[in-house]
Parts: structure tokens; C-alpha cells; sequence
């Protein structure tokens, strides 16, 4: 009996009959109050792509009306209502379908539904931990995500419509209910909502890195962990750091909204006539604040996505990950500058020039690790044996994306640039790449890859080739077109290009970009078809379906709570073995010891182990000498 | 074992499914069908609500899926018969290798077609003094990075199909190599300094903001934005603008201008921004209620409007409206304010028209001009003058 994440009562219910599960295991504690990170892990990933199901919905809906402004849609009344008179979306929709969408991809999918899918299935597992340091700290993370997401969604329900100042929600916009309909309760949801989110991003990060700083098995030493690893602690350490800033901000926000206060407001006329009584506040400060964890955030989107990615094309490509200290060290030099980049976003919002050009330099000094990380991709895949994995193709994906997206990182990095692309389109479709589509890209390859691990069953690899070729090639005809809007300089979050005439010549690209996002649109049900049937019908799972090196795949098909039978394993060698000379196999297991495997020992194997090497080259001497004798 | 067998059984599911599509399509067949045999056009207009075509993009859409499923199944077929016959099944290697290859080529394709094509429609070449610098860094960026992105889009797609999957073949064991590494570290690292360098000092010229000894004084506009509209504010004679205070908005007052101070008797209103050509302007950025963004794309210039932070901008105007006319052979070209910050739900429709002008022609302009101080308002202020001739709280006020 294979253990179902799907949470069906019938199914579940059958399973405890057999009392195959531990014996206390019921309903509630195997599939909702689970305090088991392999279930937690499935719980987030099933939230997270409902989350990302329906943040994608909300883009097409906002697409069609920058291909059709001028048209009106009776069916979308049907369905939106109040939100779409006549057919034609709302203009305060429009604004609040862009920022909800923003919201939910960044933070619902891309954070929690990211960092905790993997930081929860691979840090024990690849770890060798039979299960986090807190495990209840661990649920309560899952179920404050969940509230959280419930009352961000919930936030359609009210009057007025939901938070529409964008997902940055720059006060005064959002500090003023009457500045805009979804400044009201709309926006008050959005805070609520974010606030849980933060705190349940907080004992998510927490854990994970008591975790692995305190609970890595025999032998697994930090420079043992496998790559996937290491981007999932650098990202929670960000997120513990960064988060708290962001509840300031928004705790202050309440305060100014609820309470009267002044921390960002001054100096308000509303409507023309409507004195307003603040003084003394300023909305940089709220910038700032925001963009302390909003930058840093983009980095908590991407770097899992990047240690996912690393790991996968290494299995795929029978190679070892090129540069393994580099990759880790530009992790940590990412780590620490994304903190310091943060005022890139404020160029032109008035913040001091002479700051402007410290960003700047801080800024593109981060472009550095970013372009080792590339490089040594590249040379992973140089000589490598590529094993075409649905996987491996999202996360090549991932690295045509981060280029693509990375290099535009440089214009915008550029505070003299950034004078007339702040705030376009340019922009957009900068962000879309490097951390939107790239970090898709790492998620689903990272769902590809472990979806044996989750479920015990395999995916249909055909139906991935598929859905990779569509969304990949639908991705570059969405975003490519949209950096040459940019430098038209057609600003972003504009309901229609009609009342000017300069944007009227993208009306025709408008509509090929809707298109082309309807049909990566699509192409995702291909995905949800081939998830949802291969966790009921795919083919079993073998133990070790990809050949791979690290831990997770020493565990049995059938999940157990605290993952291995018997004795968690020892650790021996790092995770990149693959087509080592001399070894008997293109992988050796990180639980293989050295003394197995004399024949394709390298000195590169002791780097950090002088007795070892002594030993090494002993042997490596006798054999010499051996071979002299014969 | 019932429950699970129920839902394994995939007959009893496709079964369901067909049922439930033609059902629903059914139902929007009668929906149709009904619409069009009932009487009244009005009641027609109601019910025809867009299902038939979204019933339409349905049926498309599962046509396609039912095609898959068959192209699916054939090689399924394909390869079983294959497999039996003792021949090698479909190499899924060798076909995503060529893929790859083939998404390089046709990608190479489209990125050059993007860049001839919508690569023309971008703004024109920037129509102020240090603009022109911003386009010649732009340019200097565009070029790096593009060599960088070709090189690095064709090796990893040739990379993959080069070195795709062979049973025969290892892969070659390389942990890391230190020189190299060392290499593609200082590399980008001295490109970017450059990079730096050259952004850094070019800010540094656009933000320096005072003017220099012996250049003649901007001229100083101010920029007002509200909800949705940009209002505008040129200095009279004096070429000094007076003060604001926004506690003084009012309905004949929307600026909020202190009129005790002298030098806001001529100030004067407009409502399009004229500029003459080549003279240092300063635009004074104000906001009302949120935050706004004075964004003149064809002048390089952009600067938010912040609620109680005033900013200002100074550039130079090289090419009048009429030379932009005829060099882009565009006979309606004007150019633009536009608001680049979410400012509301008309944000997409907050503009301002700006003209640049030849000197001569800017204050034919300017003379023409109405000031701010109407006979309402002096009416009004007397009044208020009469009526209370200190007000309490002024020094509260004035901060």
C-alpha cells in the first residue's frame, strides 16, 4: 500500500484499517495535524501550486484586457460581477489583479511554497534526520501559510475588492482607504494576511536551520552537504533575518492606517480639498523597510531554485557539480550582499543620489557570484553525459532564464539607467526572468525530480517533455517582447495603452504576449494531468530511480516516519561522485566508504583530511611499486 | 481494497469525464440554442454572454488534448512494437539533444527578429544634454551583455546537445578547476568595475544639481501631482516662485500657494509644459496625496512625486517638438509627461503635453499665461486679511 499524500478520507481511512502505519496514526495526524516533514513538505507543495494555479489565473484575466481593451468580455461579468461592469474589467480590478498576483507568486508560491516543499522534503532526508528539530513548530508553519493564503484570498470576497497598490503597497496609497477601494478592508485582509505568512516563514526558517546546523547525520559535514542544502539554510538564514523587518513596516502600516499615527504620511491633500491632519512621517521610510526584506526576498525566491537546479543537472549530467566551493561561496556571497542592495529599488524615488551611487556599486558587485554560478553550470554540462530528465529540462530551463533575466539585472543595477527603466516594462520583464520563470523553472524541476521520493511513483516523462517545451518556449515569446516596451518606455501597471499615443504601436504585441502566456497557460495542465494521474497510477518507484548519490534516495519507497528503517547511514564523501575513473558504477553513494572504492580515490577526495591523504598516497604508492614488481 | 479499485478503475473516471463534457457542452448548446429561439433582442443581448466562445476555446482545447493523447499512444505503440521486434526503442536523448539544437536555432532567429523589429519601435535618441550620456552607457551595457548572452545561450545549448546521453560513454570527473574558476570571477568582476565607474559618475553628473558659477539660473517649474491630473507652475517676472504650504489647499487654492508671499503674485498657470530649447530647466516635484512619478521618457527624465518630500530634477532640452517632428517624420509627435508610479485606478491615464520651443516662442507663450492669483482669490484674501488679521497657529503651520 503506497502512502497517499492526496488528502481523501476513503483512502486514508483504508490505510489505518491495516494499522500499517505506526500505531497511533489516525486521519487527522497522518494527513492534517501531520507533524512529519515529508508530509508537511507535500502539503505545502499541493497549497503552493493551488496558489500558483490561481495567481495564474489572475494574469490571464489582466492579460486579456491589455489585449482587449477596447472589447468587452460578457462573460467575465458573469463571472467577476461588480469587478467587470459590462464585460470589461474594473481599472481598480486591473490593479488588484496585478497586485494579488504579484503577492501570491513572490510570497505563497515562490517562498513558502518553494523553501518549504524542499527545505522540508531535503533537509532530513538528504541530511539523514529522521525529522526536523521542532516537528509541531514545523506544522504550525504549514497551517499559519495556509490561514494566511486563505485570508489573502478571502480578500476578493469583501465590497470593495482586494489590496490593489501593487505588491509593494506603498503607503500613501495603501495607508489612505480613500485613496483607492482596495485600500480599505481589501488592503487591512492583506496585512493580516501577510503578517501570519511572516511568522510562519519564521518558524519554517528556524527549523531549518537548528536542523541542519545541530542534526546532520555521522560524517555529514557542512562541506558534505549537497548543494540543495546549502541554498535552503542560506535562504532560511536570509528569511529569519529579513522577514522581521518587513513585519516593522507593515506594523507600522496598521498603526498609520488604524491608529492615526504618522510614520509615513505628511503633507496629504486628498481630492483635491481634503486636508489631511499627518505630519511628519515619510514614505521612504516605508520603502526602505520594505525593500530590506524585498530584496533580500528575491534571493529567498531564487537560491533554493538554484541549489535545486544545481543538483539536478549534476545527476543528470553524471558529472559532479563544477567548482562545488565556488557554487557555495557565491551562495554565501549572495547571502550577504543581498542585504546591502537594497536601496536598487529607490533610485528614483527622491532617496539621497549620494546613497543611490553606494547601491549601485553594491549592486552590480553581486552581479559577480551570480555569473560564477552560471559559468560553473556551464562547465557541469561540459563532457557531461546529459540525461534528458524532465527535471534536468526545467532546469536547464532555469540557467537559459537566469542568464537571460540577469543580464537586464545589469541595466537596472545602473542608477544613471535606471532613470528612464525604472518602473517600466523593461522592468518587468526583468523580473519575470531571473526570479520569476527561473525560479518556476527550479520548482517544477525540483517536482519532477523528487516527485519518486514524494509519492513512490514516477512521472510520465513524455507528458514533462511536453509541458517543458511549452511553458520554456512560451515563457521567452511572453517576457523577450516586453524589454523593448520597456525601452519605449511604456511604464508597468497600466490598465490600457489607449489614452496615449506613443503606446498605441504595442497594442498588436499586447495580444501576441496574451496569447502566448494563454498557451504557457495551458501547457501547465499538462503538468497538473500528469501529477495528479502519476500519484494515483504512475509507475512504482524504484529506490534510487535517477542513480543518484545523496541520502534521500537510501531510504525505502514506502515513507515511514523518521525515513529510515533501521540505523540512519553514515556519511563517507560528497554528494558528486558521478563517473568517477576507476569506479564501478558512474555514481558512488555518499555512503560508500572511501576504503570501497580505492580504485578511483582521487587526492581531490582528502582535501580536507591530511590523514586520509597520507593514507591515500601510501596505497597509491604500493600499487605503483606493485605494478613495477609485475 | 473496494474504494481504491473504484478510483483505479479508469473506465469508471473517462466514463465521468465524457459525461460531464457532454453535459456542460449540452448546456451551453441549449444555453445558445435558447438565446436565439427567444423572443426579445434585449433578452438576446443578456443571454448572449460569451459562453458559446468560451465553449468554443473548451472544445478547441480538449480537441488538442484528445490529439496528444493519441500522438501519445501511438508512440507508446511505436516503441513497444519496436522494443518486440528487438530494436532499439525511441532514443528520448537523442530527440530533446535535437530539440535543444533546434530551440538555439529558431531562438537565434527570434531574438534577431525582436531586435530588428520591436528593437526599432524604442524611443528615439534621448532629446536632453545628459541623456544623450545615458543612451551612450545604455548602449556600452547593451553591447556587453549581449555578446555575453549569446555566447553563454549557444554554449549551453550546444553543451546539451553535444553531450547528450550515450550508454557508452562517462562523463568526464572534473570537481573544479582553480584557475579557470579564477578567471570567470576577475572577468565579470573588472567588466562590472568598468561598468561602475563609467554609471557612477554619470549619476553623479545628473544628480549634481546645484548650479554651476556663472551658468544662468534654471528656469524653475513646478510639478504638482494629485489624483489624477499634473498641474503646473511657472515663476512670473520675478523668475522666483513663491511659496506652499498645503494647509492652504483649497477649492480656489489647489496648489496651496501662499499668497503673502510677494513672490508668489505672478505666478503662473498652464496647462501644457512648454520648455525653450536649450536652457537649464529645474522641475520642482510635488505630490498631493501619493506617490506620483514624473516619468518624460524622451528626455531620460524621471523622478517620483513623493507627499511631503520635495524633489526636483534639472536637465536641458537639446531638440524642440517641431525637430522631433520631422526627424521622425511623425507630423502629431508631441512629447510626454506620463505618471509612472500606481497611483490609483486612472494611473494609466495621467498625462501632461510637453512642448520645446525656441526662446522667442516660449515667452510668446509665457506672456500668455494666466497667474495663479485671480481676482477670486485677492477677493478672498482680503477678506480673510480683515477678518483675522494674525492667525494663532501660524508658527505651527509653517514647519
Amino acid at each position: 500500500m503506497s502512502t497517499l499524500s492526496v488528502q481523501d478520507h476513503g483512502v486514508a481511512h483504508h490505510e489505518d484499517d491495516h494499522g500499517q502505519h505506526h500505531h497511533k496514526a489516525t486521519f487527522l495526524n497522518t494527513y492534517i495535524f501531520s507533524q512529519d516533514h515529508k508530509m508537511i513538505a507535500k502539503q505545502f507543495l499541493i497549497t503552493g501550486m493551488t496558489m500558483a494555479f490561481i495567481a495564474m489565473i489572475l494574469s490571464i484575466l489582466f492579460r486579456i484586457q491589455l489585449a482587449y481593451p477596447d472589447k468587452a468580455f460578457p462573460l467575465m461579468e458573469t463571472l467577476l460581477g461588480r469587478f467587470a461592469p459590462g464585460g470589461r474589467l474594473d481599472s481598480n480590478f486591473y490593479l488588484a489583479l496585478v497586485t494579488i498576483h504579484g503577492t501570491i507568486m513572490v510570497f505563497f508560491v515562490l517562498t513558502a511554497g518553494l523553501s518549504g516543499t524542499f527545505a522540508n522534503l531535503l533537509i532530513p532526508l538528504q541530511l539523514g534526520v529522521r525529522d526536523m528539530a521542532s516537528p509541531f513548530m514545523n506544522m504550525l508553519s504549514y497551517w499559519f501559510f495556509f490561514i494566511a493564503s486563505v485570508i489573502m484570498l478571502s480578500s476578493f470576497l469583501v465590497q470593495k475588492g482586494p489590496a490593489s497598490g501593487g505588491w509593494t503597497i506603498y503607503p500613501p496609497l495603501s495607508a489612505l482607504p480613500k485613496a483607492m477601494p482596495g485600500s480599505g478592508m481589501g488592503m487591512t485582509l492583506w496585512l493580516i494576511s501577510m503578517v501570519l505568512f511572516i511568522a510562519s516563514q519564521l518558524m519554517a526558517g528556524i527549523n531549518y536551520v537548528s536542523t541542519i546546523l545541530n542534526m546532520r547525520t555521522k560524517g555529514m559535514d557542512l562541506w558534505k552537504m549537497p548543494l540543495s542544502v546549502w541554498a535552503l539554510f542560506l535562504t532560511a538564514i536570509l528569511g529569519v533575518l529579513s522577514f522581521p523587518v518587513l513585519v516593522a513596516g507593515v506594523v507600522l502600516l496598521v498603526f498609520d492606517r488604524s491608529f492615526g499615527t504618522s510614520f509615513y504620511l505628511s503633507e496629504i491633500v486628498l481630492n483635491g480639498t481634503q486636508i489631511q491632519p499627518y505630519e511628519g512621517g515619510s514614505p521612504i521610510l516605508f520603502q526602505h523597510l520594505f525593500w530590506f526584506l524585498g530584496h533580500p526576498e528575491v534571493y529567498i525566491v531564487i537560491m533554493p531554485a538554484m541549489g535545486i537546479s544545481s543538483e539536478v543537472m549534476s545527476v543528470n549530467s553524471r558529472k559532479p557539480i563544477f567548482g562545488y566551493h565556488a557554487m557555495v561561496y557565491s551562495l554565501i556571497g549572495i547571502t550577504v550582499l543581498s542585504f546591502i542592495v537594497w536601496g536598487h529599488h529607490m533610485f528614483v524615488t527622491g532617496m539621497n543620489p549620494f546613497l543611490g551611487g553606494v547601491f549601485m556599486i553594491t549592486t552590480l558587485i553581486i552581479a559577480v557570484p551570480s555569473a560564477v554560478k552560471t559559468f560553473n553550470w556551464l562547465a557541469t554540462l561540459w563532457r557531461g553525459n546529459i540525461r534528458f530528465t524532465s527535471a534536468m529540462l526545467f532546469a536547464i530551463g532555469m540557467v537559459s532564464f537566469f542568464i537571460s533575466g540577469g543580464l537586464t539585472g545589469i541595466f537596472l543595477g545602473n542608477a544613471a539607467l535606471d532613470i528612464n527603466l525604472h518602473d517600466t516594462y523593461f522592468v518587468v520583464a526583468h523580473f519575470h526572468l531571473v526570479m520569476g520563470s527561473a525560479a518556476i523553472f527550479g520548482m517544477l524541476a525540483g517536482v519532477y525530480h523528487w516527485f519518486p521520493k514524494m509519492f513512490g511513483r514516477m512521472m510520465n516523462e513524455r507528458l514533462g517533455y511536453l509541458h517543458f517545451w511549452l511553458t520554456f518556449i512560451g515563457a521567452y515569446l511572453v517576457f523577450f517582447p516586453m524589454h523593448f516596451m520597456g525601452l519605449d518606455g511604456v511604464p508597468r501597471r497600466y490598465y490600457a495603452f489607449t489614452e496615449f499615443e506613443s503606446m498605441k504601436q504595442w497594442l498588436s504585441v499586447n495580444t501576441f504576449i496574451t496569447w502566448a502566456a494563454i498557451m504557457s497557460g495551458v501547457a501547465q495542465l499538462a503538468f497538473l494531468y500528469n501529477f495528479i494521474t502519476s500519484i494515483f497510477w504512475g509507475k512504482k518507484a524504484p529506490q534510487n530511480p535517477w542513480e543518484a548519490n545523496t541520502l534521500e534516495w537510501t531510504t525505502p519507497v514506502e515513507h515511514l516516519h523518521g525515513n529510515w528503517p533501521g540505523e540512519i547511514p553514515t556519511v563517507y564523501r560528497w554528494p558528486y561522485d558521478y563517473s568517477k575513473p576507476g569506479a564501478e558504477h558512474d555514481f558512488i553513494p555518499q555512503t560508500v566508504p572511501l576504503s570501497q572504492t580505492m580504485s578511483s580515490n582521487l587526492p581531490h577526495d582528502f582535501e580536507d583530511n591530511p590523514v586520509g591523504l597520507e593514507e591515500h598516497t601510501k596505497w597509491a604508492n604500493t600499487q605503483k611499486s606493485n605494478e613495477e614488481v609485475k | 481494497m473496494g474504494f481504491k479499485n473504484l478510483i483505479n478503475s479508469k473506465k469508471i473516471l473517462s466514463l465521468l469525464a465524457v459525461f460531464m463534457l457532454l453535459g456542460t457542452s449540452m448546456l451551453f448548446a441549449q444555453g445558445t440554442e435558447s438565446a436565439g429561439a427567444t423572443a426579445s433582442p434585449a433578452a438576446d443581448a443578456v443571454k448572449d454572454n460569451g459562453l458559446a466562445t468560451a465553449g468554443y476555446y473548451i472544445l478547441l482545447f480538449l480537441i488538442v488534448c484528445f490529439v496528444i493523447g493519441i500522438v501519445g499512444k501511438i508512440l507508446r505503440v511505436f516503441d513497444l512494437t519496436q522494443q518486440i521486434q528487438g530494436k532499439e526503442p525511441i532514443n528520448w536523448n537523442n530527440v530533446m539533444g535535437i530539440c535543444c539544437l533546434i530551440f538555439l536555432i529558431a531562438g537565434a532567429y527570434g531574438a534577431y527578429w525582436e531586435f530588428t523589429v520591436h528593437g526599432s519601435m524604442i524611443l528615439p535618441g534621448a532629446a536632453s544634454e545628459h541623456g544623450v550620456k545615458i543612451d551612450e552607457m545604455f548602449w556600452t551595457t547593451t553591447v556587453l551583455t549581449m555578446i555575453v548572452f549569446v555566447i553563454t545561450q549557444i554554449l549551453l545549448f550546444t553543451f546539451l546537445f553535444r553531450y547528450r546521453y550515450n550508454a557508452k560513454r562517462r562523463g568526464h570527473f572534473l570537481p573544479h578547476n582553480n584557475t579557470i574558476e579564477k578567471v570567470w570571477t576577475i572577468a565579470p568582476a573588472i567588466v562590472l568595475t568598468v561598468l561602475v565607474i563609467f554609471g557612477f559618475f554619470t549619476w553623479q553628473k545628473i544628480t549634481d544639481n546645484v548650479d554651476a558659477k556663472g551658468e544662468p539660473a534654471s528656469i524653475n517649474i513646478d510639478i504638482t501631482g494629485h489624483q489624477f491630473a499634473w498641474e503646473l507652475r511657472y515663476p512670473g517676472k520675478d523668475a522666483r516662485l513663491g511659496a506652499t504650504n498645503y494647509k492652504l489647499v483649497s477649492g480656489i487654492n489647489k496648489l496651496g500657494i501662499n499668497f503673502k508671499d510677494k513672490y508668489s503674485y505672478d505666478d503662473l498657470q498652464a496647462d501644457t509644459m512648454y520648455l525653450p530649447v536649450r536652457k537649464s530647466v529645474r522641475l520642482n516635484i510635488h505630490a498631493q496625496d501619493v506617490i506620483h512619478s514624473v516619468y518624460m521618457p524622451h528626455f531620460r527624465v524621471q523622478l517620483n512625486a513623493v507627499p511631503g518630500l520635495p524633489v526636483f530634477f534639472k536637465f536641458k532640452p537639446t531638440i524642440t517638438t517641431a525637430e522631433m517632428r520631422t526627424k521622425l517624420d511623425k507630423p502629431n509627435f508631441e512629447y510626454e509627461i506620463l505618471c509612472n508610479k500606481i497611483c490609483g485606478g486612472s494611473h494609466y491615464n495621467m498625462k501632461k503635453i510637453v512642448r520645446v520651443v525656441t526662446e522667442a516662442e516660449y515667452q510668446a507663450w509665457l506672456s500668455q499665461q494666466k497667474p495663479y492669483l485671480t481676482d477670486g482669490i485677492k477677493k478672498d484674501l482680503k477678506f480673510a486679511a480683515e477678518k483675522k488679521e494674525v492667525q494663532p497657529n501660524r508658527l505651527a503651520l509653517n514647519n
